[in-house]
């Protein structure tokens, strides 16, 4: 059967809205507690100034950011974290 | 009620090996004294500070996880204030994951330990 005409063919998808979806990493490795002595892992919340990134960028839950975020004023406090910086990462 | 705790403080860098300890001694007898029962006691060394504190650049840390009767970590607190050689501390109450999440670390590092 031939084609008709109005078929349409791409040589590359179509870049549809393809944006992967967030997630919660503390919910998906069932992770329950968050040390504040663990500066290497703390800083993946932080951004280059060492600020907190918001819910929105790490995707994180609301229940969890809440203990980042404790976590991460707990190890500025002891000077494991700095409260500013420049070019942390 | 005992409560688990968890207390990491940094002494200034000026004291010697010896001060250090005695320091130490001084806060371990009077958690003792006052009837708690220490689980770990964790020397990390001199450490590097994130920012100066009274300004220096390094600290000697030092952590304590006890168990005890709530009412005496206020006047604990109010001893490591008092004391000169203490730069910074920070008491923390555990929570039962946070229980399980250090048991799970120590066994891992004693695990480690075995193989080496």
């Amino acid at each position: 059967m031939a084609q008709s005409n109005s078929d349409i063919k791409y040589l590359t998808p179509i870049a549809v809205d393809t944006k992967k979806k967030k997630y919660c990493r503390f919910k998906k490795s069932r992770i329950k507690y968050i040390d504040y002595k663990d500066p290497n892992f703390l800083l993946k919340f932080v951004n280059e100034q060492g600020r907190i990134l918001p819910r929105r960028i790490t995707g994180t839950s609301t229940k969890y950011q809440k203990k980042v975020a404790q976590a991460i004023k707990r190890a500025r406090h002891l000077a494991i974290m700095p409260y500013v910086a420049d070019l942390l990462k | 009620m005992l409560n688990q705790y968890e207390t990491v403080f940094i002494m200034t860098p000026v004291l010697s090996e010896e001060q250090m300890k005695e320091t130490v001694q001084k806060f371990k007898d009077y958690l003792i004294n006052k009837g708690a029962e220490i689980v770990l006691e964790d020397n990390w060394g001199m450490r590097k500070l994130a920012y100066p504190i009274q300004k220096k650049s390094t600290g000697f840390y030092f952590l304590i996880e006890y168990k005890a009767e709530g009412s005496i970590i206020r006047d604990m607190e109010v001893a490591f204030k008092r004391d000169e050689r203490i730069m910074r501390f920070l008491t923390v109450k555990l929570d039962k994951h946070a229980i399980t999440y250090n048991e799970k670390k120590r066994r891992l590092a004693k695990e480690k330990k075995a193989e080496a």
